[in-house]
């Protein structure tokens, strides 16, 4: 049902844990869904004055798509600009993964708004210790 | 299996024992012929000398007579027959449409009660209390004089809880409606007597005591009818049409001959070795399903703050088969109706998982099982956010 890469990645999550001091955090999901997705932001300025993300890492609490998928789009965000990242959709993931069974794809959907939420989050100045999760419709 | 490999999921289905394997053969490629041939030629008689000797060796095992006993294609298929043999048969006699029946049925019933339901019978669903057991008292109040059927599982295979059947069947002779029960969990596993219980109608499968796949049983009691629902010819006392598939019934009889008390007692013992040696090795874990009056091969649990789907699949990748009922499992995104009809919220039913145990395992699978577990469980604890602190928030406040 799942890809190699998927396996792969669910298997050995790439970047996993959390960033003392971070510049901001997203929340998406809750134990009750079954997903829960905490995206962790340093921010710093690159060459061109720009924001851009110098370290991310997630943590997760869910099935092997969601452990997958955060862990995906956390590779996919590192060292892009914010206007880059904010511009990275679940198919990116999705696609990234070589492609997730239909009914796992909400997993990817929400691994783009945790990324989406901590850099909204950031950019409105809310404080990680202020964040909490996303009061989304979920497709559960 | 290979040596490293650890089956725990016998109670979703077993391998065939060798002996049923040998038994089978003959009836593939020589005594091939159909048991109920009119004209009596050898082929035939063979089958059907086959055919009787498998029915009086399940009567024997329930305590029915062999003309009681109704071959199908499996457990589903004799669920559908009882649940709508009798509704429609009573539906057609105009003697009521109401079916009792509980919240923790296997999907056989529990669907097709949901579709009796759309046709216009009336089905109540009883609670069931923390462990899973239905109180008889409940039966005895829910029944009507539109009442037709009470069907409740007398074991059920995600939790372990065994129903008190006897008493339940006492209920169903007073109000004199007709009693069904869904054994297939139960069968060779804990005794069973179609008399002592009282029972009208009972359903047993093959796929789960060493037996092939795609053959069951339904009992039915003597003078009880049932609205056919496969036709085609007068075969199992037409109440079932179609060639009988007399390897497979060969085969489930063999399964039946060959069961031992000391089977259950081998694996009862590593069932507790395993329950005790988990809840002592995991923190934050709850058995689900009572802790004693528990099928015996039946081992289920809850762990907090891990997700089953990678339980199961990590698991996997070291050899072990286990199954769960997270939401996130199914097909549907629907968590376990039977973890949600005891009580579990959903925020912990996720981390539901459950080891069925048989013949072939050993305290030594179980020890590298637990092992491999802990590291497992605690590998995706280090990676999740969720914490005591923070589920203790989610539930007291609705905010993470």
């Amino acid at each position: 049902m799942y890809s190699k890469t998927l396996m792969e990645h669910f298997t050995n999550p790439k970047n996993v844990g959390e960033i003392p001091n971070a510049d901001a955090i997203g929340k998406v999901g809750n134990p009750t869904c079954g997903d829960v997705m905490w995206i962790y932001l340093k921010i710093e300025k690159d060459g061109d004055d720009k924001d851009y993300i110098a370290d991310i890492k997630v943590k997760t609490f869910g099935c092997a798509a969601a452990i997958a998928t955060s862990s995906m789009i956390i590779e996919l965000a590192r060292g892009k600009t914010l206007d880059e990242a904010i511009g990275l959709t679940r198919d990116d993931v999705a696609t990234a993964l070589d492609g997730l069974p239909p009914i796992k794809v909400h997993c990817s959907n929400l691994a783009a708004e945790a990324l989406h939420d901590a850099i909204n989050n950031y950019q409105q100045g809310i404080k990680p210790e202020e964040t909490t999760a996303r009061d989304e419709d979920n497709e559960h | 299996m290979s040596e490293e490999q650890a089956y725990f999921c016998y109670g979703d289905t077993t391998p065939v024992r060798d002996e049923v394997i040998q038994a089978m053969i003959p009836y593939l490629k020589s005594k091939f012929g159909l048991a109920s041939s009119d004209y009596g030629h050898s082929f035939g008689v063979k089958a059907a000398e086959a055919l009787n000797d498998a029915r009086e060796t399940i009567a024997k095992a329930v305590g029915a007579s062999p003309e009681e006993i109704i071959f199908t294609s499996g457990g589903t298929e004799a669920n559908n027959l009882a649940l709508k043999g009798i509704a429609y048969n009573a539906r057609m006699r105009n003697k009521g449409k109401h079916i009792v029946t509980s919240s923790i049925e296997q999907s056989s019933v529990r669907d097709t009660c949901n579709a009796l339901e759309k046709e216009g019978f009336e089905i109540t669903y009883l609670k069931v209390d923390a462990v899973g057991r239905v109180d008889p008292k409940d039966i005895a109040d829910a029944i009507h004089t539109d009442t037709i059927l009470v069907t409740i599982q007398h074991g059920n295979g995600e939790i372990g809880v065994i129903q008190d059947i006897k008493a339940i069947g006492e209920i169903c002779r007073e109000h004199k409606v007709l009693f069904h029960t869904d054994a297939v969990q139960s069968f060779c596993k804990i005794p069973i007597n179609v008399e002592e219980m009282k029972l009208d109608l009972m359903t047993v499968s093959a796929h789960l005591i060493y037996g092939p796949k795609g053959i069951g049983a339904l009992y039915v009691r003597k003078g009880i009818r049932l609205a056919k629902q496969i036709h085609g010819g007068f075969y199992e006392r037409n109440l079932r049409g179609g060639t009988e598939n007399i390897p497979a019934i060969v085969g489930f009889s063999k399964a039946v001959e060959l069961f031992d008390w000391s089977d259950v007692e081998f694996f009862a013992e590593v069932r507790g070795y395993l329950i005790e040696k988990l809840i002592n090795s995991i923190s934050d874990v709850q058995v689900t399903g009572p802790l004693d009056n528990r099928l015996p091969h039946v081992a289920s649990f809850v762990i907090n703050y891990v997700e089953g789907e990678s339980l199961l699949l990590h698991l996997d990748m070291h050899g072990f088969s286990i199954a769960t009922g997270s939401a996130c499992s199914t097909k549907r995104l629907q968590a376990s109706h039977v973890l949600t009809a005891i009580g579990i919220p959903q925020e912990i039913s996720h981390g539901s998982i459950r080891m069925t145990l048989g013949l072939g395992n050993t305290r030594e699978q179980v020890d590298r099982l637990i092992e491999t577990l802990s590291e497992v469980v605690n590998r995706l604890r280090e990676i999740s956010p969720m914490s005591p602190e923070l589920m203790r928030k989610w539930q007291e406040t609705g905010n993470i």
